[in-house]
């Protein structure tokens, strides 16, 4: 996903010169694009993600749109402070871009897990909040966020994501898409964990259990509508994210629900508990460790709905 | 030669610093202090320095940028603004209240602030950003940054200083109101920035220092030649004292959150008219 991501950036920036990447350091084999196709809108500011965030800022208030970029937590947490009172407050035209959203890095350890992000960051007035779940979806959104005039916080995936959309992607921000309908239940999902989502509906599928899928591509401003149709439409709804229990997609959901007075569906939020993720393997192994494996999924859904 | 020239800016520090003890005291507010330190240093800027902003015409593409990043003390910048007609000097009094226009850090909602700040360590990397920018499209304008001591504490201040220094943006100028004083104590106690000029040398920057950072006179010379190298950015360092032109103030730490009763203000105003302008 992250060769889609730079590879659609690039095509923009060829025709955008208000396109600035500002780097700290981190984009190897990925970002040598940009950087020799355009050098004066290249910088990298070195192992500095707050000056990186800072200098973003400036480079935006001079009327250009700038990108920061680096690996899960390095572009967010760590200039958290600067994201909030320079980006933000400010309405600055920067997109902040992570590569290996979730576990992506796996092995890599929790250094380099991006696990509380989306509630962090949607937690920030402007800040709009993406997370795309496979590749034609991440090229849809990044030509959206570059269209639109404010900051965004895009989670990235890392590489091979398989598809989870069968059909050409549409991308709205703010407009949840429905990739597959059915009115037993709706499992509501954001980000790369789509894939098993889908996986665990198909399978539901050929056990009668009709399920609506829905990629919740944009966890701020979140699809009002979708979320109450789910509730008012089908049995029940089951969120997902390779995230935090608290906070995210899931929370995100539940506040629609109980504010829309539609909090009477069945729902349950599936998601990393609430611990550090202190267990070595690969993204798909942590997954599987973490309940978020397909058969977790699908298990949830029949759960709720006995 | 100059000492004539340079009435204007003596009268706007001198209102300025009567403006800012009567908003922190209406207010009953903090950082009185910081905000005498700059008085002369922002008159100079505005009056001398910036080209191509006025308060009809304060996001002209063309202006000088001018980041202040030591927010805390944006009461000075308020009251200098105010005094240049770039919103109703009414505004002044309604600092720091409820309901009221100006907070007790800058904000950019604020016709004329470039950029909000407050939590140090902000203005120098934004002020980077901006020169960046101005340096690669070969624009004209120059971007400044004041900063102060506590600004120099953080890493991020440094992040951009390196950088700057780095790529050689000599449209970039960071003004330090080093009054060596900070939140809890003396600045040489708590982070010696000694042999600051040296370290800047050291980091890539063109580095003067102005030996009394209240001299309108050497202010506007110091500022007036800029870059200081050129093909460097450049720091100007200017000794100052916080809470300058109030006896019981000045150098007094205390005076960064030290509220100021109905006595020390009359006082303080007193003492400020006696020594005119």
């Amino acid at each position: 996903m992250r060769a889609a991501f730079n590879k659609a950036l690039l095509e923009i920036a060829k025709k955008d010169p208000r396109v600035y990447m500002i780097l700290a350091d981190i984009g190897y084999g990925e970002i040598e694009g940009f950087a020799n196709a355009f050098p004066k809108r290249f910088i990298n500011c070195g192992v500095a993600e707050q000056n990186m965030t800072g200098v973003a800022c400036g480079v935006a208030m001079e009327g250009n749109i700038a990108i920061t970029y680096s690996i899960a937590n390095f572009p967010t947490l760590r200039c958290l402070e600067q994201i909030r009172n320079d980006v933000c407050y400010h309405k600055a035209n920067v997109k902040i871009v992570i590569i290996g959203g979730g576990m992506a890095y796996g092995p890599l350890g929790i250094s380099h897990h991006s696990t509380e992000d989306l509630a962090i960051l949607r937690a920030l007035p402007n800040m709009v909040v993406i997370a795309p779940c496979d590749i034609p979806e991440a090229i849809e959104a990044t030509k959206a966020m570059m269209a639109y005039n404010g900051p965004v916080y895009y989670r990235c995936g890392y590489k091979k994501e398989p598809n989870v959309y069968d059909a050409p992607v549409k991308f709205t921000i703010g407009k949840a898409n429905v990739i597959r309908d059915g009115k037993d239940a709706t499992v509501i999902f954001t980000g790369t964990i789509g894939h098993n989502c889908k996986l665990a509906v198909e399978e539901l599928a050929k056990k009668g259990i009709k399920c609506r899928l829905i990629s919740m591509h944009t966890v701020k401003p979140i699809d009002v509508e979708a979320i109450k149709n789910a509730a008012t439409q089908t049995g029940a709804i089951i969120t997902v994210e390779e995230h935090n229990i608290c906070g995210g997609l899931g929370s995100a959901v539940a506040e629609v629900l109980m504010d829309g007075g539609v909090g009477k569906v069945p729902f349950k939020r599936l998601a990393l508990p609430d611990v550090n993720v202190s267990k070595i393997g690969s993204q798909k192994w942590l997954i599987e460790e973490y309940g978020l494996g397909v058969q977790h999924i699908a298990k949830a859904v029949k759960g709720i709905l006995k | 030669m100059l000492e004539s020239k340079n009435p204007k800016c003596r009268e706007l520090a001198y209102q300025v610093k009567l403006n800012c003890l009567k908003m922190v005291y209406g207010g009953q507010s903090g950082h009185i202090g910081s905000m005498l330190s700059c008085a002369e240093i922002l008159s100079v800027l505005y009056l001398k320095i910036l080209r191509n902003i006025t308060p009809e015409d304060a996001k002209n593409l063309e202006r000088d940028r001018l980041i202040f990043s030591k927010g805390h003390g944006g009461g000075a910048l308020f009251a200098t603004l105010a005094e240049l007609g770039y919103f109703p000097k009414e505004w002044l009094d309604t600092y720091y209240q409820d309901a009221g226009k100006l907070s007790g850090h800058i904000s950019h909602h604020i016709n004329g602030v470039e950029f909000s700040t407050g939590s140090l360590g902000h203005g120098m990397p934004v002020a980077a950003g901006m020169a960046l920018v101005g340096y690669r499209t070969k624009q004209k304008h120059h971007v400044f940054c004041v900063v102060s001591d506590g600004d120099c504490n953080a890493g991020s201040t440094w992040e951009a200083i390196m950088l700057a220094g780095q790529h050689g943006w000599d449209n970039l100028t960071m003004i330090v109101d080093y009054n060596r004083l900070q939140a809890l104590g003396n600045s040489e106690d708590i982070i010696n920035l000694e042999p600051f000029d040296a370290k800047l040398r050291d980091f890539g920057w063109g580095v003067k220092t102005v030996e009394d950072g209240h001299d309108v006179n050497e202010l506007e010379k110091a500022l007036t030649k800029l870059p200081v190298e050129k093909g460097k950015p450049s720091a100007i360092i200017c000794r100052t004292i916080k809470g300058k032109g109030v006896s019981f103030m000045e150098g007094n730490f205390n005076c960064h959150y030290g509220p100021v009763t109905k006595e020390l203000y009359e006082k303080a105003v007193a003492e400020i008219k006696a020594k005119g302008i």
